[in-house]
């Protein structure tokens, strides 16, 4: 155990403040939240930034255009642009924190070659279809089929709760390329592919959240014909590839969200300061308490990501640990806020009202906190599999 | 280099392992129960063992006849006494080791007013059997009061004397968090392992998912908690060891609640340790630094960060 800095690391933070407090001032205005093809150019104008100064994919292994740097440093990265109020991924979180570390780890040198560079320079913007109206916790119970016709897979099916599909070039998508019968059971028969979104027979219809706005969309795939040569892994093998997109999904993506939370709880401490709340000894204790417990999961990140390095970067099962105690923990803090807030917590146009609108979903995207449980309870705690 | 490293090394490893292979075979279920059996007296021959493996001295310079391992090793060796239950003023008599003849040695039971409460406290564990109070020029004298915790003997105060231990108190709270981490981690096993015993309406009561999501939730608690404590060792820093002692209490008291939940009327009995667990989780928890005080000490350092 060692949570002390090297001078390399020291210096890396240094020249990546001094970047951040030249380059943010020059950013664009931030689109409205509606706005998609302006949150898209804006998502995709600082990941350029990025880009540009030797920042994308910092983490991700040099063979796949990355910068190998170590996990510290991918976690002084994240430390400092929280801190210095950079932007936050946005439209590219799938590209950069789950599809592109998939196709990293399981891709051809060719479909590394062809999907990551656009991926790292902001130019192209990824989704994932893997939910469907029939197939939510119980995903490997998908239903849209691909049927080999030459060099293509024709698919038809339809997808669901697809985040930024509107404006996402490519899709990460899971179908089954073979039928579940009496021999082959429900995960055998699933493959990985990544689709373009602007191939004929796609069609996006937004859906409308609670929080108002249409963060994510019905995806119908009417013949949709994908090359054969756009898919990761073997054939019939995506459901093993799916493990590998789930795990940077729940043990690595939400590793910046951390530092943002325990920004946001100095906000909320000031404001209750400001608002008299904070002389509310329960309140207080509250924030208290929460301090503590953000403090202990950025912990908990540090400590998950020296574990992934030493298990050849892929994170563990250990990723549903946190994400059960980060999506309760972030509830909490919006709670918690709303209680500092009282009745102004109720009009929309503060940003903590729709942040925890948003924060509804922690407990639901990326697998339900149930599903965590299960996960937990039988991969890690070894207990029995119920009737 | 990778410098911000939470793997424990291999030494470290080493370590936690000898101390639990040690531990079982000197402490292990029959020594507990016969320790319960005995009215919660404490085994100075124990004692004097636990010293004798450098349990007391771990952090004494080798120059002053310690070990010379720091807060992060001791926290590994706390957690494993945590786990097998071992009772006794152990914080205490660590934090007095090179302070107090015979603490290192583990020939003097030394105890300390650790115990909070509404205007200071009056209540000390294991003052009956203690040579020292930590920080105090003399022993009080104290009458015997029944314990909650069959383990931890305690006596009233007449009155208690100012106290020095504020000196020892992040220390007190961290080596206490790292038990209460310890308890926290074991109450999740013996849950898992009666889920996997016990049958009912013809299956494990573990493969019921109510069963299995309150065992989750056990690990989700006692992992957190061991993270906040291992990096808090590391850091020494005072808001940290608060969090880590808040976030411990909480795992090991949550833990014992719901692993006795689990056994159902089982863990209702004398004869389960479960109640053993969790009464220690009680007490630890007002140790050092109560939850109450942790909370108001983090809201402070968030508030001061924030501005
Ligand atoms: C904001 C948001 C963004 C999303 N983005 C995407 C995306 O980009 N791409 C994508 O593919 N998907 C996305 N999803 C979908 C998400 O992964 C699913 O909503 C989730 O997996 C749950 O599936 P479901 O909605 O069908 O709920 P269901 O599976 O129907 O679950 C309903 C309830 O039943 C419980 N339940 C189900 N099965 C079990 C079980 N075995 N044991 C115990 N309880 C159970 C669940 O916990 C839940 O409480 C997104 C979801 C949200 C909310």
């Amino acid at each position: 155990m060692d949570l002390t800095y090297t001078q390399e690391e020291r210096d890396f933070r240094a020249r990546l403040r001094e970047w951040l407090g030249k380059t943010l001032p020059e950013l664009p205005a931030r689109p409205s939240p509606d706005d998609w093809p302006g949150r898209r150019a804006y998502d995709a104008g600082w990941q350029r930034r990025l880009y540009d100064a030797g920042y994308a994919g910092l983490h991700w292994p040099v063979d796949a255009g990355g910068r190998g740097a170590t996990p510290t440093q991918h976690l002084i990265f994240l430390e400092e642009t929280e801190r210095a109020g950079a932007p936050y991924v946005g439209a590219n979180f799938v590209g950069l924190l789950h599809a592109g570390p998939t196709i990293a780890a399981e891709g051809t040198a060719a479909q590394r070659a062809r999907w990551l560079p656009p991926v790292l320079r902001g130019d192209e913007v990824w989704c994932q279809g893997f939910s469907e109206p029939g197939a939510g916790s119980d995903l490997a119970a998908l239903r849209t089929r691909a049927v080999r016709d030459g060099d293509d897979y024709v698919i038809t099916g339809s997808k669901i709760w697809t985040s930024h599909a509107e404006v996402a070039d490519w899709c990460e998508l899971l179908v089954r390329t073979r039928s579940v019968s009496e021999t082959v059971p429900k995960h055998r028969g699933i493959s990985w592919l990544a689709m373009p979104m602007d191939a004929p027979g796609v069609t996006v219809r937004p859906l409308r959240t609670l929080a108002g706005s249409a963060e994510f969309a019905e995806v119908f795939l009417d013949e949709v014909r994908v090359p054969v040569a756009n898919r990761v892994g073997e054939e019939d093998d995506g459901w093993r590839v799916t493990m590998v997109t789930l795990s940077f999904e729940r043990g690595t993506a939400f590793v910046g969200e951390v530092v943002a939370c325990r920004r946001t709880l100095g906000e909320l401490a000031r404001t209750a300061k400001a608002n008299g709340r904070w002389d509310d000894p329960v309140l207080r204790r509250r924030l208290g308490r929460l301090y503590a417990e953000f403090g202990a999961l950025w912990r908990l990140t540090q400590w998950n990501v020296s574990a992934s390095e030493a298990s050849g970067g892929v994170p563990g099962v250990g990723g549903s640990v946190f994400k059960l105690a980060y999506s309760h923990a972030r509830q909490e803090l919006y709670d918690t806020a709303a209680e500092v807030l009282g009745a102004d917590s109720l009009a929309l146009d503060g940003e903590w009202a729709l942040d925890r609108l948003s924060s509804l979903s922690y407990t639901i995207a990326a697998g339900t906190s149930q599903i965590q449980r299960n996960i937990v309870a039988e991969r890690i705690l070894g207990l029995p599999k119920g009737r | 280099m990778r410098a911000v490293d939470f793997r424990l090394t291999d030494d470290q490893r080493d370590l936690r392992t000898g101390v639990r292979d040690l531990l079982a075979g000197r402490y292990g279920r029959e020594a507990l129960r016969a320790s319960v059996d005995a009215g919660g007296t404490l085994d100075r021959r124990l004692w004097r063992e636990l010293g004798e493996a450098g349990f007391f001295a771990l952090r004494l310079p080798q120059e002053r006849g310690g070990v010379g391992l720091g807060l992060p090793e001791a926290v590994l060796v706390f957690e494993e006494a945590g786990r097998a239950l071992l009772p006794g003023p152990l914080v205490a008599t660590h934090l007095a080791a090179g302070a107090v003849p015979g603490a290192a040695e583990g020939t003097a039971v030394v105890t300390a007013f650790d115990l909070g409460g509404p205007g200071g406290g009056t209540l000390v564990a294991h003052l009956g059997e203690a040579d020292a109070v930590l920080g105090a020029p003399s022993l009080p004298t104290g009458e015997p009061v029944p314990s909650a915790d069959p383990l931890t003997p305690l006596h009233r105060v007449a009155s208690r004397p100012p106290a020095a231990s504020g000196a020892y108190r992040d220390e007190g709270a961290l080596l206490t968090a790292a038990l209460q981490v310890g308890g926290a981690l074991r109450t999740v096993e013996l849950a898992v392992r009666y889920g996997r015993e016990r049958e009912q309406f013809g299956q494990p009561i573990g493969a019921f998912q109510a069963v299995k999501h309150l065992c989750a939730q056990m690990l989700v608690r006692a992992e957190v908690a061991r993270t906040a404590v291992y990096a808090a060792a590391v850091t020494a820093d005072p808001a940290e060891v608060a969090g880590a002692k808040l976030l411990a209490d909480g795992a090991a008291v949550r833990n014992a609640r719901d692993c006795l939940q689990v056994h159902g009327g089982m863990g209702f009995t004398w004869e389960a340790d479960v109640h053993l667990h969790l009464k220690r989780a009680w007490v630890r928890a007002e140790q050092w630094r109560t939850a109450g005080e942790a909370e108001e000490l983090l809201a402070a350092e968030l508030a001061s960060a924030a501005m």
